[in-house]
């Protein structure tokens, strides 16, 4: 155990259990309408993993990639089939070996890597967005034939128990969500994590130090491809319910880009934090329109609203807090604590 | 045999003019690139407002032509103006990486702004030339070819050579090379940077405009032009970021190995692989010239 537990302080420990309370006990008690589990919680977790795979190529290791949708629809599909051809890996079996799939198509489109960075980076990883996608959509196999162009997902079933209720669903994703944030953090905190961030902050350096820059983008890329990956497959069987290659366009990879940016680089709960912004300013913004102006402004101009204050907010993060909103957080609480000490 | 020869001739022209349509895009990228160094993600949200403008003016407000081209033209200087002001000028001394994440953000605030403006229908976009084949053309060269697309063909040429004249011979080009070349060394020597700024950006969004016009007429002035746009980063890899030239010839490159590739290989894969070929080419220029056919060597080696 000891490994596992390395350098984490009893504030960790305890954090991680109150949020395992909420995430298990109380949320489950607590909130009944089917609303919260199918349009919030489920969508915030998928979209927080992926957000965290990208977190790992971006913000720790400092590589401006912009795929993450399509590494999500390799898994989606991956796991699709899996299921369909392979029954005997199970659900979490067919999971891991999707994300895999994923994590070897993210090694093929990261070895640019090894010899561009910034917006070429950013270029090349588009093609492995549009690649993917088109593959998934031309090659009829990986749709199993279908013509309608939109697959049902197979309903989730592990060891004979069908897990198909919102709330049974929203458990299977804490549970995955749960391990892989925690492999992520451990992975962050030990040496694959100070490798990344030592090709991040000086690649020159790192290499003269002796970290191998192959390995340690390629590895980030390949681990980045594989929580995105697990992530698109759980988006797809709980959340989209469908499989189509259509709803991990580029639009996707932006709003991941979007989370991963405004939640804070270089920080996992950025990853949460972020992804519950973006997925949740839209619904308020939404309700206000609603209640506040009954339905007076149109639904397009809400929705331009929203993109005109992500584009604000990117900016506005850019000039005065580029660290995010978990930074920001980290601020606040700093301050908070340093008032009430000095009462 | 001379039929095969004069289709394959049909698509290399049709590709080769498609390709100018992405070199105007990109020729805006360079513009602002080879003045600051900071890649503008915003360039096609850019083409997407300043045509949605354009479209808005005439057609709500019954503005002539002429008039409405230049209202487009002036929001685009103070789009310029703006940007100078509230985002690049705060991030004079960040990395280059942060500069494009607020690019990114800024392309999100235009999108936003167009559609809350002009609303979020396509609009169609009528220049008065028609998408067609030009009869002459198609009668005495047996070559089908779009009057649209050699408009659009000669705006491009036209445009770049006015604006590398303006980079080689004038003053303001020579300002424009000795900020793009050191920012702090040309302000020591007297060279105002803001003014540069806004110069550049007001251009490149004319540039923009000029875009999406044509754009608009062949494909309607839609949100799809934005990642049509996207188009315009493989052109740039392959001429270089800071090539007026490159821009064409990138374009060009493009263009032409698209259409070819679509024409000739496509139907083996089911088609579309337009949508992802231009991406893979930009890689393996990016393996072997990473700064591109016409670039400065400026490339850290990683």
């Amino acid at each position: 155990m000891r490994p596992v537990l390395m350098t984490y302080t009893k504030n960790d420990i305890i954090n991680f259990c109150v949020l395992m309370v909420l995430g298990l006990v109380i949320i489950p008690t607590f909130i009944k309408t089917e609303y919260w589990y199918t349009s919030i919680l489920i969508p915030w977790l998928c979209l927080a993993l992926a957000t965290i795979g990208q977190q790992i190529v971006m913000g720790y290791t400092g590589q401006l990639a912009l795929g993450a949708a399509g590494f999500m629809a390799a898994g989606a599909f991956a796991c699709f089939n899996l299921i369909l051809r392979v029954p005997e890996l199970g659900f979490f079996g067919s999971l891991i070996v999707s994300g895999l799939i994923a994590a070897a198509f993210g090694i093929l489109f990261g070895l640019p890597s090894l010899k561009v960075r910034g917006i070429y980076l950013m270029v090349a990883t588009l093609a492995s967005q549009f690649f993917i996608v088109w593959m998934i959509d031309k090659f009829g196999w990986f749709k199993n034939y279908d013509s309608s162009g939109i697959i049902t997902a197979q309903d989730i079933v592990i060891l004979g128990v069908p897990f198909t209720t919102p709330l049974a669903m929203y458990l299977i994703i804490v549970f995955v969500v749960t391990i892989l944030t925690l492999l992520a953090m451990n992975m962050a905190r030990g040496s694959t994590g100070r490798n990344w961030m030592a090709v991040r902050d000086m690649d020159i350096a790192a290499e003269s130090m002796g970290v191998s820059l192959l390995r340690t983008k390629v590895q980030a890329f390949a681990i980045s491809a594989f929580y995105c990956g697990v992530a698109g497959a759980l988006f797809a069987f709980t959340y989209l319910k469908s499989l189509e290659p259509v709803a991990f366009d580029i639009k996707l990879s932006f709003k991941i880009l979007f989370m991963c940016i405004l939640g804070g680089l270089g920080t996992i709960n950025g990853a949460f934090i972020g992804a519950a912004f973006i997925l949740l300013f839209p619904v308020l913004l939404n309700s206000v329109g609603n209640n506040v102006f009954h339905g007076a402004i149109d639904a397009t101009i809400i929705s331009s609203i929203e993109q005109v204050i992500f584009g604000l907010l990117m900016i506005v993060f850019m000039i005065y807090e580029p660290l995010g909103m978990a930074k920001l957080w980290e601020t606040i609480k700093q301050k908070i604590k340093s008032k009430i000490s000095k009462k | 045999m001379v039929d095969e020869l004069l289709f394959f001739m049909e698509v290399v022209v049709g590709g080769l003019l498609a390709g100018t349509m992405y070199s105007l895009v990109a020729l805006g990228f360079v513009l602002i690139f080879k003045a600051s160094a900071t890649f503008n993600f915003s360039q096609g949200a850019m083409v997407f407002f300043s045509v949605l403008a354009f479209c808005g003016f005439m057609q709500d407000f019954n503005v002539p032509f002429v008039f409405a081209f230049i209202l487009a033209a002036l929001l685009m200087v103070v789009v310029g103006l703006c940007t100078e002001r509230f985002v690049l000028r705060p991030l004079m001394n960040a990395s280059e990486d942060t500069v494009l994440m607020a690019t990114i953000g800024l392309g999100y605030v235009l999108e936003g702004l167009a559609q809350a403006a002009w609303g979020v229908e396509v609009r169609r976009l009528d220049l008065g030339i028609g998408d067609f084949p030009v009869p002459w053309i198609a009668d005495n060269l047996k070559l089908f070819i779009s009057a649209l697309d050699i408009t659009a063909g000669l705006v491009a040429t036209l445009m770049i050579i006015g604006l590398f004249l303006l980079f080689k011979y004038t003053k303001i080009g020579l300002g424009l090379r000795a900020v793009a070349d050191d920012a702090g060394a040309a302000s020591s020597i007297g060279i105002p940077l803001k003014h540069i700024m806004l110069l550049v950006w007001s251009a490149a969004g004319v540039v923009a405009l000029v875009a999406g016009c044509m754009w608009g007429a062949r494909a309607g002035v839609q949100f799809a032009l934005v990642d049509l746009a996207l188009k315009a980063l493989p052109v740039l890899i392959i001429g270089g970021f800071s090539s007026i030239p490159g821009a064409i010839v990138g374009g060009l490159i493009i263009g032409a190995t698209e259409k070819v590739l679509e024409v000739y290989i496509g139907p083996f894969f089911g088609g579309a692989i337009e949508g992802w070929a231009p991406y893979v080419l930009a890689i393996f220029f990016l393996l072997y010239r990473p700064e591109g056919l016409f670039g400065e060597k400026i490339i850290r080696r990683v």
